[in-house]
């Protein structure tokens, strides 16, 4: 662990770019953008490094699935850099971004709920029989998906369920599953524990610490609990109103420390809006 | 072991219809020895059981998709003209049904690209094209029948001999089917009902698909369209209409197909109109008030929707870990 990183550093908009690191495997640098008058994200700069899991904590509106949003290619932004493995690129579409290597696993998980788990694991990947009415290989994607799931230590009852048969959990881990399966590089996961309980947390938990020791996966996911982040990931950043305000290694914080963080930077923020509406309401006056 | 069998059979989409459909012809043939084994009533069992399956098919298309096709009734009748005004104008008759299958196929897209590219749901889309098809077939007909044109054996392979519609229809669902079931088309269009935005993030061309059934759905009304009309031996701008389409529509829904999207059976429409087939068939030999079965035909409906909705949901509610 560098010690750079131990330091908290305060990533503001005015603040120099980090140099460029050829281990990281995304990188963000000053990247604004604007709803017409709305600033969802103000200057974010973080990187996530190669075989890390990142995690992007903050509350609702602190602009983490805005972030994820141009992460994916699915919106561009206003202003800002994107670097894969150190490289610039400007996605411009969420197939380019894959085509990079980044997954995204949504909160809806994308799953068709009637759909068997391995229709599912193969949805527009389809392998079919050779032959001029291109049918469909039941019996080979049956067989890939089970493998692939036993490989990954999915437990399920049977790749032949529908996933609306599953629990939460399993269906998150087969939506993650089907991410990893498309060869992703850079995994990003939107919530992946929301609305789960603590035995199914477990079981994503225990998958997600499976993928990095395997190394060849970066995943950066959007938490909500800081206990559950801190457990799994080795850094954590802090968004707050548009701007990554906390960035430091897992070890090196604690919840306390973050609920400190939030609370203070959240006076201030208060104060400055407060400041603001008051010259507002004076200049309308 | 009583449970997982339980489980199985539940879960084997088609069963329980099935098994309701033997049971009505057990009891009609019980109630009246005529009913299967005159080849006469199975002749016309079957010449109404073949229309409604194979429009079924197209709708069920259309209703994994939460789409529905009202005006399939209407094209029907359309498409038959198109035939006979291209074979008037010297069109081999094969290409003139070929060309009125084309025409159909049309209004098809039509209601496809209205109801996906300028987003007005299809209930609405379809109902527009239901009276603007009538119009229009009653306006080139001047209103009245004209015969089909084309050789005697071209109309016995069509449809006047007397099983070759009920042939055309395991045909088409068959081919079907293995559209449903086997082919990336299929899928699609059950992932494109079941989760509409996540088949478009797994890329999934859901416009593309969800125009191409509604094409399809009108090309299998208006085929229908023209085997009546060879069986009939008449082109009747009055034919098929609003009821062989309700009639599609509870076929597939009595079957297993539910409305709401995401799931249906091919194979399950081709029974549910079987049953509808059955139970018109029966009354009328058993000679009860033919008025019956329209009360029956509504209770069935009911009873399928219901017996979807809630008897699958215990069956999920059970196989939960």
């Amino acid at each position: 662990m560098s010690d750079s990183n131990e330091a908290m550093r305060a990533a503001g908009p005015g603040e120099a770019p980090r140099a460029g690191n050829a281990s990281d495997a995304l990188r963000a640098e000053k990247i604004v953008k604007r709803f017409g008058a709305v600033t969802a994200l103000d200057g974010v700069s973080l990187s996530l490094r190669q075989g890390e899991i990142l995690g992007i904590l903050g509350d609702n509106g602190a602009g983490k699935s805005t972030l994820i949003k141009i992460l994916t290619g699915y919106q561009p932004p206003s202003s800002g850099q994107l670097f894969v493995d150190g490289r610039e690129v400007a996605l411009h579409s969420v197939d380019h971004a894959r085509s990079l290597g980044i997954e995204c696993v949504y909160q809806d998980l994308a799953l068709a709920n009637s759909l068997s788990v391995y229709h599912n694991m193969f949805l527009n990947r389809e392998i079919v029989y050779r032959g001029p009415f291109h049918l469909l290989n039941h019996r080979a994607m049956r067989q890939q998906a089970a493998a692939f799931l036993d490989g990954m230590g999915v437990d399920i009852p049977s790749v032949d369920l529908p996933v609306e048969r599953l629990s939460g959990g399993q269906r998150q881990a087969i939506a993650v599953a089907r991410a990893v399966h498309c060869n992703a590089r850079i995994l990003l996961l939107d919530e992946p524990l929301a609305a789960m309980g603590a035995r199914e947390a477990g079981l994503i938990i225990d998958l997600l610490l499976r993928l990095k020791r395997d190394g060849k996966l970066s995943i950066a996911m959007i938490m909500h609990n800081y206990a559950q982040t801190l457990d799994i990931a080795d850094r954590i950043v802090l968004m707050q109103h548009g701007r990554v305000t906390c960035e430091k290694d897992a070890a090196a914080t604690s919840v306390q420390e973050l609920t400190e963080i939030v609370r203070r930077e959240y006076g201030q923020h208060n104060l400055s809006r407060e400041g603001g509406r008051g010259q507002d309401a004076q200049r309308r006056g | 072991m009583g449970r997982r069998t339980l489980d199985a059979f539940l879960r084997w989409q088609e069963a329980s219809i099935l098994v309701v459909a033997l049971l009505l012809i057990a009891w009609f043939e019980n109630a009246n020895h005529d009913f299967l084994l005159s080849s006469a009533s199975l002749e016309n069992l079957s010449q109404f059981v073949a229309p409604a399956a194979i429009i079924a098919c197209g709708e069920i298309m259309l209703m994994i998709g939460g789409e529905i096709d009202l005006s399939a009734g209407m094209v029907f009748a359309l498409a038959p003209f198109v035939t006979y005004f291209a074979a008037d104008a010297g069109v081999p008759v094969v290409l003139a049904v070929l060309l009125g299958v084309a025409a159909a196929g049309c209004v098809g897209l039509v209601n496809g690209v209205v109801t996906l590219l300028l987003r007005v749901p299809s209930f609405v889309t379809t109902l527009g094209t239901l009276f603007l098809v009538n119009g229009f077939t009653l306006t080139i007909s001047h209103g009245t029948p004209v015969p089909p044109p084309g050789s005697e054996a071209f109309a016995q392979v069509m449809g006047a001999w007397g099983y070759s519609e009920i042939l055309w229809a395991l045909l088409v669902v068959i081919v079907l089917h293995v559209l449903l079931r086997h082919t990336r088309w299929g899928l699609h269009t059950i992932a494109a009902g079941a989760n509409e935005v996540g088949a478009r993030e797994a890329g999934i061309h859901v416009t593309r698909l969800k125009i191409g059934n509604f094409v399809l759905a009108a090309v299998l009304a208006g085929f229908t369209g023209c085997l009546e009309a060879f069986r009939i031996g008449s082109i009747d701008p009055q034919a098929g209409g609003n009821q062989i389409m309700f009639l599609a529509v509870a076929a597939g829904v009595i079957g297993g197909t539910p409305l709401a999207g995401g799931s249906g059976t091919v194979i399950g429409g081709l029974i549910g109109a079987l049953v509808l087939g059955v139970l018109n068939d029966g009354f009328t030999l058993i000679g009860i008030n033919a008025f019956l079965f329209n009360i029956i035909l509504g209770g069935a409906i009911l009873a399928a929707m219901l017996f979807n909705i809630h008897i699958t949901r215990l069956a999920r509610a059970g196989g939960r870990a």
